[in-house]
């Protein structure tokens, strides 16, 4: 630690106003925050201290999307060996989707972090830190043939129009890796769908991602029910995650050991978690009990665990930014988040994944739930005072 | 009324174009612009037929405007629009009859764009016909340069052609064994309003000491 102090001591001066390295001072100051704990400490008022501030928070989040990113990479390989009938090893297979799901993740970062980097220099602000989780959550949620250059125009788009022109980290009303998406959905429809999602065909090409027209094409299990099929993804594979799907979405036990690690460091709000579940069971029983069509038949366990469901419940609609803030809106926003996906998925057969504009859409409402769940508390407590 | 092309009157001609756009600045008629805007050619047709509508409606408003009764002068406005929007309509209609059903509604819904109101209330209503011709072909043609600008991006990066012609080679594409595909948002109105909010972004950057 002390060896890494001191190589940010000696190229400290660099970056001070007459350094030559200057244009890149906050770059310095964002790495050097990032290794070391800051030296700063507030000049005016009252502060109150605390072992973790939100580079840390970040840390936790990227730390609980690990299981998911490994087991992605591993399922990458799994559906393409065996969508091409062959038999492979555990690192064949990992190695294949490791080497299919890198890029992604490089190009994320490096696309984010750039227009980060620039916009905090271009305003003379320290950089922030808050695409560190972005920028990991996007590289899961695109299928694993969508080509590296829409991934990099859709991070573009939405760190630009989703974030900094509110004004940056923690004032965006809108979650940022969702809005990624869901320019790839609008945008590029015949990628993004959600009803086929490619499998990865026979070679991988790493600038562009598989677009040739041998490339094996799987069904994902929500498009099959969309079709009227059945589902051929047999339940237990939907919850250890060996089905067709985006890159991080498959697997729930992976999804599981993130969101007991997000429930522990305390990052994620497990209120908020748990009622978009309830939300969605409950509206998966009502459509089962009253309506006939394919999607409304799958049972209410089957919809937590397919799709995107369990990764958006985990780790989109709990993002402390863009989600409910007041303890009771917390139930509410959740509580609508599931009861909309779910309705989303079975009401509209062009969209066979609800839980993106679901949470999109609930992001709209979090400040109004807020307000309205402030105002009924001031309303109770005036009411009280004036017997 | 002075000469013909005083200063004064370039400044009346000019200053909608860029300083007082009204799309850009006083953000009116963006219903249209960006129901419009998805291609080029009926972007330009827009813009022009609001050109020729505000200034002829700028003229006549101003001709009859010591006869008009104060009280009924919305009434009387919006009847000389209307007579105009409808003669622009089967205009179009005689001679370009495949933009006209691609704006469907939009030629008719003229009428409703605030641009030809504010326009008549704040201007024609208080100045000779020449200066109202002026103000109401500078407005019409600063609706129409914004609508031309968004409408050319929207077309490139949404269908890869430009007035209908292929820009984009046919080889880049998926289909023909290359990289590049057409950006679906781009043909939605969703997305004009975000490039819509570029320009006007861009404008005013450019602008930021004349604000001042």
């Amino acid at each position: 630690m002390s060896a890494i102090k001191k190589y940010f001591d000696k190229i400290r001066p660099n970056f001070e106003p007459e350094g030559k390295l200057h244009a890149f001072r906050s770059f310095f100051e964002g790495m050097e925050t990032f290794m070391l704990v800051p030296n700063a400490t507030s000049k005016s008022g009252v502060s109150v201290h605390d072992a973790i501030d939100s580079k840390r928070i970040m840390s936790f989040v990227v730390i609980a999307l690990i299981p998911a990113l490994l087991f992605g990479m591993y399922n990458v390989g799994y559906q393409h060996y065996l969508a091409i009938g062959e038999e492979a090893g555990f690192w064949a297979m990992f190695g294949y989707g490791l080497i299919a799901v890198l890029p992604k993740v490089v190009v994320s970062y490096a696309v984010g972090l750039g227009i980060e980097f620039t916009v905090a220099q271009w305003k003379h602000e320290e950089i922030q830190e808050g695409f560190l989780v972005s920028g990991m959550i996007i590289p899961l949620i695109v299928p694993v043939n969508c080509p590296l250059w829409i991934l990099a125009i859709a991070t573009a788009f939405a760190v630009i129009f989703a974030k900094e022109i509110f004004g940056g980290t923690g004032m965006n009303i809108f979650n940022v890796a969702l809005v990624t998406r869901a320019f790839l959905f609008f945008s590029y429809p015949s990628m993004m769908s959600g009803d086929k999602v490619w499998v990865n065909g026979d070679y991988i090409d790493c600038i562009n991602g598989v677009v040739n027209v041998d490339a094996v094409t799987a069904a994902t299990p929500l498009g099959e029910a969309a079709a009227n099929q059945p589902i051929s993804a047999s339940f237990i594979d939907s919850v250890t995650g060996l089905i067709p799907g985006c890159i991080g979405e498959t697997s729930v036990i992976a999804i599981a050991i993130g969101a007991i690690i997000l429930l522990w460091s305390g990052v994620a709000s497990w209120k908020t978690m748990f009622s978009v579940f309830v939300g969605g069971a409950v509206v998966a029983l009502l459509f089962n009990a009253a309506s006939d069509n394919a999607v409304a038949q799958i049972p209410w366990y089957e919809h937590l665990t397919l799709g995107g469901f369990c990764f958006g419940a985990v780790f989109m609609a709990t993002d402390p930014v863009t989600s409910a803030r007041t303890e009771c809106g917390k139930y509410i926003y959740g509580l609508l988040i599931g009861a909309m996906a779910i309705t989303i998925r079975v009401m509209n057969p062009g969209y066979p994944e609800g839980m993106m504009l679901a949470i999109l859409l609930m992001n709209a409402f979090a400040p109004l739930i807020d307000y309205c769940v402030v105002q009924g508390n001031i309303n109770k407590r005036l009411k009280r005072a004036a017997k | 009324m002075g000469k013909l092309f005083s200063k004064e009157n370039g400044e009346v001609f000019m200053r909608p174009l860029n300083l007082d756009n009204p799309v850009t600045v006083q953000i009116l008629g963006i219903c249209s612009a960006l129901a419009v805007t998805s291609q080029l050619k009926p972007a330009v047709v827009m813009g022009l037929s609001v050109t020729v509508i505000t200034a002829f409606s700028n003229v006549i408003i101003s001709l009859i405007r010591k006869t008009i009764p104060m009280r009924i002068r919305i009434i009387i406005q919006l009847v000389v629009v209307a007579a105009l929007v409808t003669i622009v309509s089967n205009i179009l209609k005689a001679y370009v009859y495949d933009v006209s059903v691609q704006l469907s509604v939009y030629v008719g819904l003229i009428i409703t764009n605030c641009i030809l109101m504010g326009r008549l209330e704040a201007f024609a209503m208080s100045n000779g016909p020449w200066e109202s011709f002026l103000d109401g072909v500078g407005n019409g043609l600063g609706y129409a340069i914004v609508l031309v600008i968004v409408g050319f991006v929207r077309e490139l990066l949404g269908f890869g052609t430009i007035f209908g012609f292929q820009i984009i080679p046919q080889s880049f594409y998926t289909e023909n064994g290359g990289y590049y595909m057409n950006n679906g948002m781009m043909t939605m109105p969703a997305m004009a309003l975000i490039l819509l909010g570029c320009v006007i972004w861009v404008h005013r950057s450019i602008n930021k000491e004349e604000k001042k």
